[in-house]
């Protein structure tokens, strides 16, 4: 595999979730901060898809809003082929900004309802200064070919499309500004089954096309194993697992992985006997100390209660955690 | 099998509107056995919801039952008065809502709600109720019952919540449980445990449930029969393994093949063209013929009605009609 396109090292988010000032004095309570994103490293790939899976909470989006530069990160460096993301600005930061673009979760909040879907999609290509006039309306009919629309399909707002059409028209959009990037925050959650289809067969002919490099972020196990190269695991904002795609599927390594792949409804029916998942994420305010799994692991010893696990490598890529320090790899 | 717990024939459901009346579903018929699951599946704006609404009693007006019968029992429920469907509801169908935030009442504590329940439903006392609530909440899974019961909604979890709605379902102890969609708001490592749940509760006291739901996962790992719903008809119903592996329908095929799963290789999902059309434009003959790529002449013309084929499978589909026609 090629080098890394995107690296990111010690990325930490904290959100300041405090009760208001006068509240905080007359209730003597201490400011609240709630770690959405801890100590996460991982790098992507040229021309992969890196995948990050979780349950609600666990900081999937906060990674994705942070690596797209939507949301500051409170430490750690977000490195976008070898150039830090923090401290550069100006036409540097437009230069890099051009080459990486997001597709949404909710296609009918992500397009302004009162643009044509034509401007819409033309908006990367004249705020990047890729072309203009007529120019840019032919690559905009284009784009709209190359996602399965028609060129006509310019001129009507977005309220006129399924939501299926819709995610097809924001990825249009995403495509023109001619990224190498995109990261993919739960593209088809909103969508049906056959539909979704249609989208993730969509993205992958493009990225096959075009050699795109995608970060995607979903809560559904199937998807991301059809969809992705490698995949990392989050669960309470701390990356617990990475590994190779459809390894992590056979041998699943850290505790929670594997209570994660027991609770997934099977269609294939192969009548295993799921395990029941004892308790709920624990509240991010609060974390448990040491290993955040550890009052749900069904392996957990004393020494996880105390102290933070640090990644190791596994067969199949690396985890966090204790258990797998004893039985060497 | 057990005997027919709610039998629905040619369910007809419609909603008037300025440019006409809408028919939302049209000619819907299945059984309910005594202790099964039935399964409810389809994409969205199919009918799965308003099937379920229709059987309670619970349609939204202007949406009304214009035709068909519906039969808990044997005896019809579908134009009974209100007040007399309000008696059924609760206490002989329950019904389990997609979001346990919505369906309980933030302004009571989960012990009014639960007592109010039973208290309806049942000839018990103030306290009687009580323990019965708290026994519930126990059975459910919340850890200290007793205490918790006198909590309101939003001290609890998600998952805890949909235990209560669970719990609250439960309280008169019906016949038949409605579910729809009860997981779709959670997390899956919470969806196992709530699925879990209203397998056990439902098999200890034989009830039966009519669980809604788009996620073909939780059909497979729940259900005894599934039916599929397209554009408001039935497109195929039988034994949940059947309908699953060797699905008949063109429709229930590519439904099958486009869910991504955690065993199978393939490069392309199986894609069925174009959407599910809308209310207002359903083609003529069998909705999904613009779809399909087994058309033919007669499905443009005419609707197919589900046929019977073996092993307890009906389905819709003129297909099968010309194959026993040939035979």
């Amino acid at each position: 595999m090629s080098e890394a396109l995107i690296r990111v090292e010690n990325l930490w988010r904290r959100f300041d979730v405090s009760k208001p000032w006068l509240n905080r004095v007359i209730e003597r309570e201490e400011r609240q901060f709630l770690t959405a994103v801890a100590d996460v490293n991982f790098e992507i790939r040229k021309g992969e898809t890196f995948a990050l899976v979780g349950e609600s909470g666990s900081g999937k989006s906060t990674i994705a809003k942070m690596v797209v530069g939507l949301i500051p990160a409170s430490s750690g460096r977000i490195l976008f082929d070898g150039t830090p993301m923090t401290g550069t600005v100006g036409a540097d930061m437009r230069a890099i900004r051009r080459r990486f673009q997001m597709i949404f979760q909710d296609p009918f909040a992500s397009l302004n309802p009162r643009w044509h879907v034509g401007d819409i999609i033309a908006e990367p290509i004249h705020t990047f200064g890729l072309a203009s006039g007529a120019d840019a309306a032919n690559q905009v009919g284009k784009l709209l070919d190359t996602v399965g629309l028609s060129a006509k399909d310019a001129e009507k707002y977005p309220h006129e499309f399924s939501g299926g059409q819709r995610q097809r028209i924001a990825i249009a959009r995403a495509l023109s500004s001619r990224p190498e990037f995109i990261v993919c925050d739960e593209p088809t959650s909103a969508l049906d089954v056959s539909v979704q289809a249609q989208i993730l067969n969509l993205m992958r002919d493009l990225q096959d096309e075009l050699g795109l490099t995608y970060l995607f972020i979903s809560h559904d196990l199937s998807v991301v194993r059809h969809m992705a190269n490698r995949i990392g695991v989050l669960y309470l904002g701390r990356l617990v697992e990475v590994s190779e795609g459809k390894s992590l599927f056979r041998q699943p390594q850290h505790p929670y992985t594997r209570m994660l792949l027991d609770a997934v409804p099977d269609l294939a029916m192969s009548g295993r006997r799921r395990k029941p998942v004892e308790g709920e994420i624990p509240n991010p305010i609060n974390p448990p100390s040491g290993c955040a799994f550890h009052p749900r692991c069904p392996v957990a010893m004393d020494r996880c209660k105390v102290e933070a696990p640090k990644d190791r490598d596994t067969p199949i890529g690396r985890a966090a955690c204790f258990a797998l320090e004893m039985q060497p790899a | 099998m057990a005997d027919v717990l709610l039998s629905v024939r040619d369910l007809v459901v419609e909603f008037p509107t300025r440019r006409g009346i809408l028919t939302a579903i049209n000619k819907v018929s299945f059984d309910i056995h005594a202790g099964e699951v039935l399964g409810v599946v389809g994409e969205s704006g199919a009918g799965k919801s308003l099937t379920g609404a229709a059987i309670i009693g619970l349609l939204e007006p202007p949406g009304r039952v214009a035709g068909g019968e519906i039969r808990l029992k044997g005896e019809r429920i579908d134009n009974l008065p209100p007040e007399g469907m309000r008696k059924i509801r609760g206490r002989r169908i329950g019904m389990v809502f997609q979001d346990p935030l919505t369906s309980l009442n933030p302004l009571y504590t989960i012990a009014q709600q639960l007592t109010e329940t039973i208290l309806t439903h049942m000839p018990v006392s103030k306290v009687e109720a009580r323990q019965r609530a708290i026994a519930l909440l126990d059975r459910v899974g919340i850890p200290a019952a007793a205490r918790r019961i006198d909590d309101y909604p939003h001290h609890f979890s998600g998952g805890m919540r949909q235990r209560v709605v669970i719990a609250l379902a439960l309280a008169a102890e019906p016949e038949l449980v409605i579910a729809d969609e009860p997981t779709t708001a959670l997390d899956v490592s919470v969806q196992a445990q709530i699925i879990d749940l209203i397998k056990e509760m439902c098999s200890e006291r034989g009830a039966a449930v009519m669980l809604i739901t788009h996620d073909m996962g939780v059909i497979a790992e729940t259900a005894d029969r599934v039916a599929v719903l397209y554009a408001g008809r039935l497109a195929e119903i039988g034994p949940v393994h059947d309908v699953i592996t060797r699905a008949e329908h063109p429709y229930t095929r590519g439904l099958m093949g486009s869910i991504p799963t955690l065993t199978q290789d393939s490069d392309r999902l199986v894609q069925i063209p174009g959407a599910m059309p809308r209310l207002t434009s359903i083609p003529k003959g069998c909705a999904f013929n613009p779809r399909c790529d087994q058309v033919f002449a007669r499905c443009h013309t005419e609707r197919p009605d589900p046929i019977d084929r073996p092993g307890g499978r009906q389905v819709a589909c003129w297909l099968y009609q010309k194959e026993m026609a040939n035979v």
